[in-house]
């Protein structure tokens, strides 16, 4: 195996992972990718069918870092303002007193997100992007860190209404969780499954420390040759007849931000093609749209993308 | 990228392959028999519905039977499976069958090889323009098809077929290297194969009535001619051909035996011009009477015909010079005038009674001579439509039907003449031409093919008596569109009267002719002359191997060149890790471009164990020097390729 040169110090978040992995059975590769997301500082999407564990994840997630978690259960007659608060009048002090909604936290599991109308949907999806919320004409600062794992179901189930492209985008990973394997689901079967270990979990690190770790991960090292690396997959992305548009200049800047994060997870710091590889088809798949059919381009168009593409 | 013969055939890779081989077999439909046109067709046909249906391709069984029925049919066609028709014929049919037989790559690739070498087989029929032109776009989509079936970078229509056009241009300098340089043999470059000289149409070495009119009909050209100083005024453009001095009552044959050269004295400018004959199969040649000198590879006979060595089975340049006022043999041998009195005795009665009659009156052969001309130019009549004539032809024609062609006239005429005891023979050849003002080239058409007469008169040797002309003068000094009445069956191309498109014709006749002259054309001995030109003289087969030699390595190295300077300039890093990557290629480890070298180094773990060590030596290494921070020096990584290099596994 290789020497000590190419990894650098290990991390304080591999015990995170570890007991990540001990909640939710057989998904490794998914929960380092749902770690990369929040230490890049970006919001995560999960999509599968109900009973997968995605609402595991996130509050697994939640706790074991430490953060203020809230969650909000998406339905068709949720409203703007059930999300991020209302004033109402104080008789006691004649005055009106905001009560923060539950966008107010660190963590925010926005539970089948598109079940929910496009004017509540889009009312989470700007506090994301701009870290604040408007209500009432009074501008107030969300928390920070301040993360949003939504999770969908796909979007062919009755009653849904599709995330559009634009705010698809904001989100830095989408995620599938999949069927678990054979020995997780056995386990599972086996134990009953560790939800109720969830209410006791102690977080391993402090909200605070999160922060410090962002930097970290922002300071990884992109060479030269990597950056053209991205370049080339981009520019692949936008010539590949098989996708209806290529990938955005935001796209790219996500791509490399979450190649870092996950250099950083194996205690490199310098980013290698690998990373870029491994964290691109969760980057990428839900802002690309297959030429064909009406869907999001799949895992096949995404190593073909991967294929196409020479290593500077 | 490698891809393996075996491997199965993209199904949109069909087609191409479908539409390639059309390309290259349809023009051969028009030359062979039906039935296999036929054949091809619904081989054609099933294999694209199978396609289109998905279905399943036939059996062994059932191709095997095919097979061996369309090379059942093709030997009773011809008889044999070797040669030119049949060897076409049996490739035709292959690439016919080979399309039942699509499955994997390494088929398709037979289909493509086989197509290459069909498009050969085409110079076999024909070098025209046209021919060229279908040849060079079949090539090009069977470059494409051949593109198209390794996948790769050219998935698009387009991109398939840009990518053929480019290797096609990039392929043009070294053709022309060959065509310029390549030794000729002396001869075409096709058509060796035995029956390639069959049905071509010209004189014939017989003559009997029908026969050049039945060649008046066809609007093929015989020969073109270009001559050094102005074109000769037309009614003494007689280019002679055969002779025929046998007469059986119903067909002129040629005397046999060459004799002695011919005597003659010639008066007058002597007239220098160039004839590009075309292939004819016959081993005379057409001069204009009477030639002074002739072309080294051929001699002049007692009869005045230009005889070549060799039949003309190809398209060839000779060079002559005439005078058109000569006499000729005034001392005949008096046993060619004997022969030249001959007549069947039992045969046509009442004329050789005409004759007779004449003779009996005194008459001098001038006098008889002219009351034959004033017979003819009393009441006959010129036509390409002459009725059938019988066992007595002579007397049918002079005295009832009086309906004829030349041949009819100047073989009375003759019949006439020995009757009445002058020496008389028939001559076939052309008369005329057309001058193409494009060119300059005086065009020589079938239909310009004639026969006229020539009497032994004393003191003036043989001389020409054109009865023809006595009927229908418009024939000689016109031509004969002209001279035949309306409603006769000439070729559609002399029938035009209108002036564009006369124009036409004579500027893609004198295209044609440019093409013969500067492309086909170019022979041994304009090869020689360039060479010469070049500083080469006297070039045999060896300077030109040699400078054929020289000019495709100059221009290889052109490429090479080309290529090296356009080649990306890497990095000190980038090329010793191509280094080692060779390395790896030699124990057939391969890197694919998109792999990482991490992917690798998991690969090599799991393929080559023995390896793994060092390799990983030089992966980590690489992977600090070229995305580590800057400033990583490349000793560790040259260090861990040599350690590669030396590695030798127990």
């Amino acid at each position: 195996m290789f020497g000590s040169q190419l990894s650098g110090h290990p991390r304080p978040f591999a015990p995170v992972l570890a007991r990540a992995d001990e909640i939710i059975l057989g998904k490794g590769p998914e929960i380092r990718l749902a770690a990369a997301c929040l230490l890049a500082g970006g919001h995560l999407l999960i999509e599968d069918l109900p009973g997968l564990g995605k609402t595991t994840l996130a509050q697994t997630l939640a706790r074991l870092l430490g953060l203020q978690f809230s969650r909000i259960q998406f339905t068709s007659d949720l409203l703007p303002a059930d999300i991020t608060g209302v004033s109402i009048f104080d008789r006691e002090k004649g005055e009106f007193r905001f009560l923060p909604g539950p966008i107010f936290s660190q963590l925010i599991l926005a539970d089948e997100i598109n079940r929910a109308t496009p004017k509540t949907q889009s009312a989470l999806l700007e506090a994301m992007e701009e870290g604040q919320v408007t209500v009432e004409g009074e501008t107030r600062l969300l928390p920070s860190p301040f993360f949003v794992v939504a999770t969908q179901n796909p979007t062919h189930q009755i009653g849904t209404f599709p995330l559009p492209e634009s705010q698809l985008d904001r989100f830095l990973m989408r995620l599938e969780l999949g069927y678990p394997d054979r020995a997780a689901e056995r386990a599972l079967l086996a134990t009953g499954g560790q939800r109720q270990a969830l209410s006791h979990l102690t977080p391993l690190l402090e909200a605070s420390a999160l922060p410090a770790l962002q930097r970290e991960v922002a300071a990884v090292h992109a060479a030269g040759p990597l950056i053209d690396y991205v370049q080339a997959l981009l520019e692949a992305s936008r010539q590949n007849p098989s996708f209806q548009h290529g990938l955005s200049p935001r796209a790219g800047l996500a791509l490399l931000a979450a190649a870092r994060a996950w250099a950083w997870l194996a205690d490199r710091d310098m980013v290698l093609p690998d990373d870029v590889q491994a964290v691109l088809p969760a980057v990428a798949r839900h802002r690309l749209r297959s030429a064909q059919g009406s869907g999001h381009a799949s895992r096949e168009d995404i190593a073909a993308l991967i294929r196409g593409v020479a290593i500077p | 990228m490698t891809t393996q013969a075996s491997e199965a055939l993209d199904h949109w890779a069909v087609p191409w392959l479908f539409v390639a081989a059309l390309a290259t077999v349809a023009p051969h439909f028009e030359h062979q028999p039906t039935w296999l046109s036929a054949y091809c067709v619904l081989a054609f046909g099933w294999a694209a519905w199978l396609w289109w249906q998905d279905r399943r391709l036939p059996g062994r069984l059932i191709l095997m039977l095919i097979v061996v029925g369309g090379c059942g049919g093709i030997w009773i066609e011809f008889r044999t499976l070797f040669g030119r028709d049949s060897g076409v014929s049996l490739l035709v049919l292959l690439m016919a069958l080979k399309l039942l037989e699509l499955r994997s790559r390494r088929d398709a690739i037979v289909v493509v090889t086989l197509a290459y070498f069909l498009l050969l087989t085409h110079y076999f029929y024909s070098q025209s323009i046209a021919t060229g032109l279908w040849l060079l776009a079949a090539l090009w989509i069977v470059t494409a098809s051949l593109i198209r079936i390794h996948g790769g970078i050219a998935a698009s229509l387009s991109g398939t077929l840009r990518h053929a056009s480019v290797l096609a241009i990039q392929a043009l300098p070294f053709m022309l290297v060959l065509y310029l340089l390549f030794p000729r043999v002396g001869g075409p470059l096709w058509g060796l194969p035995q029956d390639a000289h069959s049905g071509r149409s010209g004189l014939s070495d017989s003559m009997a009535p029908g026969n050049i009119a039945n060649l008046a009909q066809s609007g093929e050209i015989a020969f073109r001619v270009l001559f050094a100083g102005t074109t000769p005024p037309r009614d003494k453009l007689y280019w002679r051909g055969p002779v025929f001095e046998n007469f059986d009552g119903i067909t002129w044959r040629p005397h046999g035996g060459l004799g002695q050269r011919a005597r003659v004295e010639h008066q007058g400018l002597p007239v220098a011009y160039e004839t590009t004959l075309e292939a004819h199969n016959q081993r005379w040649l057409l001069a204009l009477d009477a030639p002074s000198t002739v072309p080294a590879e051929s001699f002049l006979s007692n009869n005045l015909t230009v005889n070549a060595r060799q039949p003309v089975n190809y398209r060839q340049r000779f060079r002559f010079t005439s005078t058109l006022d000569y006499r000729f043999n005034v001392k005949e041998n008096p046993s060619i005038l004997e022969r030249n009195l001959q007549l069947p005795a039992e045969r046509n009665p009442r004329t050789q009674a005409l004759a007779h009659s004449w003779k009996a009156s005194g008459a001098s052969p001038e006098e008889i001579l002219g009351k034959a001309l004033d017979l003819f130019a009393s009441e006959f009549f010129y036509t390409l439509r002459p009725p059938l004539l019988g066992e007595n032809g002579i007397d049918e024609f002079l005295f009832s039907t009086r309906r004829g062609f030349c041949e009819h006239y100047s073989a009375a005429f003759v019949v006439l003449m020995r009757a009445a005891g002058i020496p008389a023979r028939v001559v076939t050849g052309y008369q005329g031409g057309e001058r193409n003002p494009v060119d300059g080239y005086l065009i020589v058409r079938q239909s310009d093919a004639h026969a006229w007469s020539e009497v032994w008169l004393d003191k003036r040797g043989w001389v020409r008596v054109d009865p023809t002309a006595a009927v229908s003068p418009a024939r000689i000094e016109t031509g004969i569109a002209n001279a035949l009445p309306a409603g006769e069956p000439l070729p559609a191309l002399l029938q035009v009267r209108t002036d564009w498109l006369r124009t036409l014709r004579h500027r893609w006749e004198a295209i044609n002719n440019a093409w013969n002259q500067q492309v086909l054309g170019f022979d041994r001995e304009r090869q020689r002359e360039m060479l010469a030109r070049f500083g080469i003289p006297d070039a045999d087969w060896r300077d030109l191997a040699l400078a054929l030699g020289i000019a495709s390595t100059l221009l290889l190295a052109a490429i090479l060149a080309w290529a090296l300077r356009n080649r990306r300039q890497y990095d000190p890093v980038t090329q010793l890790w191509h280094k080692a990557l060779r390395l790896l290629a030699r124990r057939q480890l391969h890197c694919a471009p998109w792999e990482t070298p991490l992917t690798l180094a998991a690969r090599v773990r799991i393929a080559r164990p023995e390896l793994a060590e060092p390799f990983d030596a030089v992966v980590e290494a690489y992977l600090l020097a070229r995305y580590g921070t800057p400033g990583h020096d490349l000793k560790p990584l040259r260090s861990a390729i040599a350690r590669l290099h030396r590695w030798r596994c127990c």
